[in-house]
C-alpha cells in the first residue's frame, strides 16, 4: 500500500486518508459580483492535469488535518507535501 | 475404463478469434471528419456517420489500438433504468439499439438480457428504489421492486438472510438489462465503419487541435497534420487534454476505475447484482469468470492502475452477497481512466469552436450507451445540432445549472 507522509504524522498507509481535490482554489472575494459564468468555473470546473497535480489531503483516520500534496497524477508519486498555509513548493 | 464424452471446453460455443476485420491504413491528408479516440464510442459514432448519414470520408484516430481503452476494460454492464427522463431517454435509446445490434452489425456481440437486480439495504435505498422503479415505469422502462425472497428468486446464490451487517431488503429488477462482449462490440463496430470506407487509424495520437477563425480545421497528430471539416472527441479519461487543445475546460475529473475477474467457475450466478451501499457489482462472464467492480480511487489518476485496498474491499462486500465465492480465486485486476462528470451524467454536444464535437463524461458507465451514443452523437456532427436525445447533456448546463443529477442511479452502478 502506498504511504502518503502526513506533514505532522510522517508516512502513514493511503486508507488513512481521504482525498480532497484540487488544492488553492480560493473562494470567490466578491461573491456576489459574480457571473454565472464564474460561479460555474468555481463550482464545477477544476484543473484536471496528466501530471503533477497540487491537491488536498485529509488524515482522516490519524490527526485528522488537511494538507496539501503536488502529486503525480502519472506514476501517482507524491512529489511534495505541506501545510496549508505554505505556498506550493517547487518540484521537478 | 472407460470415459464419456468429455466435458466442453469453457467457451466452446464462443466463435473464433477473428482474422484481420478492418484495413490498417495510412492517414489520409484530409478527412470530412476526424473522430478522435479508437473505443466504443468512437466506432459507433464512425459507423453511425457512415450508414445512416452516408458521411464516409471519416477517419478515426487512436493513440493505441483500436478499443484498447475502458472498451477494452469495463464490466459490460448494460441497463436503462436511470432516475431522469433525460437519462431514460438516452439510455432507453441505447438499450433499444442493444436489442437489435446484433443483426444490425451481422456479428455476435453475445448480447444477453439477463437482468440486473440494484440492491437495497436500508430504508432510504428502499425508498430511493421505488421511486426510480416508478420513475422507469412513467417512462416505458420495464423495471420491479422485489421484495428479499423475490431478489432470491431471481438470484439463489444471494445472501438474504437478516444477520448479516447490511441485509438486502429487496432490490429493482430490470429484465432486460444484461450484458455483452465488449470487444466483439468494437470489432462489429470497427469491421462493418471500415467497410463503409471509414479509415481506422492506430497509434496515431492527436497532439493539437487547429483553430482558425473560431472554426476547427484539422489536427496534429504523432503521423502528421491531418486537415478535417470537422472533429469529434470521443476520448474518455483523456478528454480534458484533448479539450484544452482547443482551449475549452471541461468540468470532468479523470479517475482509476478498477474491476477484477476470478477464474472460470461453472455459472452460477445467473443475472447482474449490484449494491451501491456495499460498493460492489458482480456478473459472471459467459466463459465463466466472475467479473466485478466497485467504485472509483478516490484521487485523480491516468494510471490505469489503482490502489489494492479498493479491490480489497470489493472483494469482502461481494463474499457478504455471495458467501459461495468464498473459494474462488483472483485471475486479473486491472484499471481504466474514467472521465468523471460533476452530476455523473455524459456531457454530449456542440462546443465554441465550430465544427468541434464533444463527448465526454460518461465516468463509469458509458459501455452501455455505446450504440446510443454512437446515433445521437452521429446525429449531432452531421446536422450540426444535437439529437433531442442528447440535447439536455451540454456544456453549459453546468452554467444555467439544468444538472441530471444521476448520482443515485450511476454511483457505483455501472
Ligand atoms: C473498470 C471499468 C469498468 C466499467 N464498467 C462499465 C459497465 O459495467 N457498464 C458501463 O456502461 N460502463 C462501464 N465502464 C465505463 C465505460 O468503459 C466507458 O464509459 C466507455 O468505455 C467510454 O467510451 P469509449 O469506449 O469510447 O472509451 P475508450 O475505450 O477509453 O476510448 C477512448 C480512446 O481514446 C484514445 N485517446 C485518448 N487520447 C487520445 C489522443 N490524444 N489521440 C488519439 N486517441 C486518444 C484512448 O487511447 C482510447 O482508446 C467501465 C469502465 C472501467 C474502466
Ligand atoms: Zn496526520
Amino acid at each position: 500500500m502506498q504511504l502518503i507522509p502526513c506533514p505532522w504524522c510522517g508516512p502513514r498507509e493511503e486508507v488513512e486518508f481521504h482525498y480532497g481535490g484540487q488544492a488553492h482554489v480560493a473562494y470567490p472575494a466578491e461573491s456576489a459580483a459574480l457571473s454565472d459564468e464564474e460561479w460555474a468555473k468555481f463550482v464545477f470546473f477544476r484543473d484536471n492535469p496528466r501530471g503533477p497535480f497540487a491537491e488536498r489531503w485529509s488524515h482522516a483516520a490519524g490527526c485528522r488535518r488537511w494538507f496539501n500534496a503536488v502529486r503525480d497524477t502519472r506514476s501517482y508519486e507524491l512529489l511534495a507535501v505541506y501545510r496549508p498555509d505554505q505556498e506550493r513548493p517547487v518540484t521537478t | 475404463m472407460t470415459t464419456g464424452n468429455p466435458p466442453a471446453r469453457p467457451g466452446a460455443d464462443l466463435p473464433d478469434h477473428p482474422s484481420f476485420l478492418w484495413r490498417n491504413p495510412d492517414p489520409a491528408t484530409s478527412y470530412d471528419v476526424v473522430v478522435v479516440g479508437g473505443g466504443g464510442h468512437g466506432l459507433a459514432t464512425a459507423y453511425y456517420l457512415a450508414m445512416v448519414h452516408g458521411i464516409t470520408n471519416v477517419a478515426v484516430l487512436e493513440k493505441g489500438w483500436l478499443a484498447g481503452g475502458n472498451m477494452a476494460r469495463n464490466t459490460t454492464i448494460i441497463r436503462s433504468n436511470y432516475l431522469w427522463d433525460e437519462s431514460s431517454g438516452i439510455y432507453e435509446h441505447a438499450l433499444k439499439l442493444w436489442e437489435g445490434l446484433e443483426d444490425e452489425l451481422g456479428y455476435p456481440i453475445l448480447f444477453d438480457q439477463r437482468g440486473v437486480l440494484n440492491l437495497a439495504h436500508s430504508l432510504q435505498d428502499v425508498r430511493d428504489s421505488v421511486r426510480r422503479v416508478n420513475a422507469n415505469r412513467l417512462n416505458g422502462i420495464d423495471a420491479e421492486w422485489l421484495d428479499a425472497d423475490g431478489v432470491k428468486e431471481v438470484c439463489p446464490i444471494i445472501n438474504v438472510s437478516p444477520d448479516v451487517r447490511y441485509p438486502v431488503l429487496g432490490a429493482t429488477y430490470q429484465p432486460r438489462a444484461g450484458i455483452a462482449k465488449h470487444d466483439y462490440v468494437a470489432w462489429g463496430f470497427a469491421s462493418v465503419a471500415d467497410r463503409l470506407g471509414v479509415d481506422l487509424i492506430q497509434n496515431c495520437e492527436v497532439t493539437g487541435i487547429e483553430t482558425a477563425g473560431g472554426r476547427v480545421t484539422g489536427v496534429n497528430t504523432t503521423r502528421g497534420r491531418i486537415a478535417a471539416g470537422k472533429v469529434a472527441l470521443c476520448a474518455s479519461g483523456h478528454s480534458s487534454e484533448l479539450a484544452a487543445m482547443a482551449g475549452i475546460e471541461l468540468p470532468v475529473q479523470s479517475h482509476p476505475l478498477q474491476a477484477l475477474v476470478s477464474e472460470l467457475l461453472e455459472p452460477v450466478h445467473p443475472t447482474v447484482v449490484m449494491s451501491n451501499a456495499v460498493h460492489v457489482y458482480v456478473s459472471q462472464a459467459h466463459k465463466g469468470e466472475l467479473v466485478m467492480g466497485a467504485g472509483i480511487d478516490s484521487y485523480n489518476g491516468y494510471g490505469q492502475r489503482g490502489s489494492f485496498h479498493i479491490i480489497e474491499r470489493q472483494m469482502s462486500a461481494s463474499l457478504e452477497l455471495f458467501p459461495i465465492f468464498a473459494r474462488a480465486h483472483v485471475l486479473r485486476t486491472w484499471a481504466g481512466i474514467v472521465d468523471v462528470s460533476p452530476d455523473a451524467s455524459p456531457i454530449i454536444g456542440l462546443t465554441p469552436v465550430d465544427g468541434l464535437y464533444l463527448n465526454c463524461g460518461w465516468g463509469t458507465g458509458g459501455f452501455k450507451a455505446t450504440p446510443g451514443v454512437g446515433d445521437c452523437f452521429a446525429h449531432t456532427i452531421a446536422n450540426d445540432k444535437p439529437h433531442p436525445y442528447n440535447e439536455p447533456f451540454t456544456l453549459e448546463r453546468f452554467t444555467t445549472g439544468a444538472l441530471v443529477d444521476e448520482h443515485g442511479a450511476a454511483a457505483v452502478a455501472h
